[in-house]
């Protein structure tokens, strides 16, 4: 059976000031997959996923959603997409001043024209799919960081979009926690069909929630593949990334020659 | 030489720019307000009222203060002054001219870029930092209809009231001491303030402090919404925010009372 491209990016080149931080990139996201963008800080993944979005527009290249070019859309037919997707950010990003349900109830209050009961019925089965029903009425400056997320998540899946993206979803979190929000990813994939793009460095959590991986290295994506493709490859960079080893292709030190030098100047 | 040149070059060419922004914010604004309705995305009643509440109600403590004292010290020091004319009682007039036409507008002008302007750019500025405004426009909400427009509206609408308010408190000042201090007559104290007060001096007060509600608003969510790097930025923000407002508060009040009153018209 053909796979339908939901997203797709061709040729993406963004450089700030002198830095280019991506060199080029290409990639083919399915419908209803999971597909995870590894890679270490600053290799340019988040940047991805802004673009992805819309929120950053490339120099260069093309990114579509559903069909259409995102670079060429204007703002009117730019919002119809956003309605389509959700976004978990990495610092959760719910508004401080509304509640958690308020939160989670935003979108359809302002995208819909539902009622009042049918938009608490909604905000009870959102929050019961990440395990906080009964937390509607707090503020998020009173739930610890993992819950935060997991309400984000709640946000992102309000309007009942295709794709989700994630944001580094298990950054700063303990195993446990981390292992949950994993698990919401699947569920939400299995039972609601959506297709998940992740953004993480979670070793981990990439091997149990990856249909697909791609690994991102300098702003160019170096392999993609399943996760026995990714674990059995032969680059040694995506394997260096794997198992965290402070050896291989990948510096940590970036000019080791000059070090003297600079001790001594 | 050079370089100094050069530095006064690329300032211009900012402030230009930045000034530039500034105009486009305040049409969007008015944009969002008249083409909301329409476009079945009408502003939130309740934001509006909240920060209403928040910008005129919670504010008149202070300006009460701060429009009592001034008009106390005024009615002191003039009355210094005429008593060697032996026309004391002609301080009802100055104080009730001076305090419309310019000082209770523009005090309390100033008084509300301090506490409302100083708290709409720290808010916005800490929304900013923490990805909220990112994560409302991917949720396809225009942060200038959702953060801009009522605190707009708030504030043109409800500082012109505050000003009014601070002529009365201003007035009611200089009437303790005419009374109580120097001996003047109530009627004839009374009598005297609307002698000389014409309809042009609060009409043309209340009008100017309606402009200044519309500069506080804008360079507030300008600065807000252009806050770049974490708490020292929002810091930062929220300074520019109130320095700006109070220097441009000043040339307005200039300009509009040359053209008020002095223009050939």
């Amino acid at each position: 059976m053909q796979k339908e491209v939901i997203v797709k990016v061709e040729n993406v080149i963004r450089k700030f000031g002198s830095r280019t931080i991506l060199n080029g990139i290409n990639l083919e996201i399915f419908r209803g997959e999971t597909f995870v963008i590894m890679g270490g800080s600053g290799c340019g993944k988040s940047t991805l996923l802004r673009h992805m979005i819309g929120a950053l527009k490339p120099d260069s290249g093309k990114i579509s959603m559903f069909g259409k070019d995102l670079t060429t859309l204007s703002e009117d037919e730019m919002d119809v997409i956003r309605k389509k997707f959700g976004i978990s950010f990495q610092s959760s990003a719910l508004l401080d001043s509304l509640t958690v349900g308020e939160n989670v109830s935003l979108p359809l209050r302002e995208h819909t024209r539902l009622d009042k009961s049918v938009i608490d019925i909604v905000i009870k089965m959102k929050l019961e799919l990440v395990g906080l029903r009964g937390f509607e009425n707090l503020l998020p400056s009173q739930l610890s960081g993992g819950m935060r997320k997991r309400v984000g998540l709640a946000r992102a899946i309000s309007l009942d979009p295709e794709i989700v993206f994630y944001d580094e979803p298990t950054a700063g979190l303990d195993p446990i926690v981390g292992g949950v929000i994993d698990k919401l990813i699947l569920d939400l994939s299995q039972k609601l069909s959506i297709t998940s793009v992740v953004v993480t460095h979670d070793m981990n959590s990439v091997f149990r929630i990856a249909d697909r991986i791609a690994m991102l290295y300098e702003g160019r994506v170096v392999e993609v593949g399943t996760k026995d493709e990714i674990r059995n490859t032969k680059n040694e960079l995506v394997r260096q990334f794997v198992s965290g080893s402070p050896d291989g292709p990948v510096s940590f030190f970036q000019q080791k020659d000059d070090y003297l030098e600079q001790l001594t100047k | 030489m050079l370089r100094f040149i050069e530095s006064v070059g690329r300032l211009t060419t900012a402030t230009c720019m930045k000034t530039w922004d500034v105009v486009s914010l305040f049409f969007q604004t008015i944009f969002w307000l008249i083409a909301g309705p329409f476009k079945k995305k009408a502003v939130r009643r309740q934001s509006i009222f909240a920060q209403m509440v928040f910008a005129g109600i919670q504010s008149m403590v202070i300006v009460f203060f701060v429009a009592f004292f001034t008009g106390i010290v005024i009615a002191m020091q003039s009355a210094y002054q005429l008593s060697k004319l032996g026309a004391t009682v002609y301080v009802a007039g100055l104080v009730s001219v001076s305090m419309c036409r310019e000082l209770g507008p523009v005090l309390t002008s100033l008084v509300i870029a301090g506490r409302v302007g100083a708290a709409i750019t720290a808010e916005i500025g800490t929304m900013r930092v923490s990805e909220q405004i990112e994560a409302l426009e991917a949720m396809a909400l225009n942060p200038i209809r959702f953060l801009v427009v009522p605190r707009f509206l708030a504030l043109a609408v409800m500082l012109p009231c505050l000003a009014a308010l601070g002529d009365l408190f201003g007035i009611f000042g200089g009437y303790l001491v005419g009374v109580f201090n120097l001996n003047i007559d109530p009627n004839l104290y009374i009598d005297t303030t609307f002698r000389f007060l014409e309809a042009k001096d609060i009409m043309t007060g209340i009008f100017k402090s309606f402009i200044f509600g519309m500069i506080i608003a804008l360079i507030a969510s300008y600065q807000g919404l252009n806050t770049k790097g974490g708490a020292e930025g929002v810091g930062k923000a929220t300074t520019v925010s109130v320095v700006t407002s109070f220097i441009l508060i000043i040339l307005a009040d200039v300009v509009m009372t040359g053209i008020f009153y002095f223009s050939k018209m």
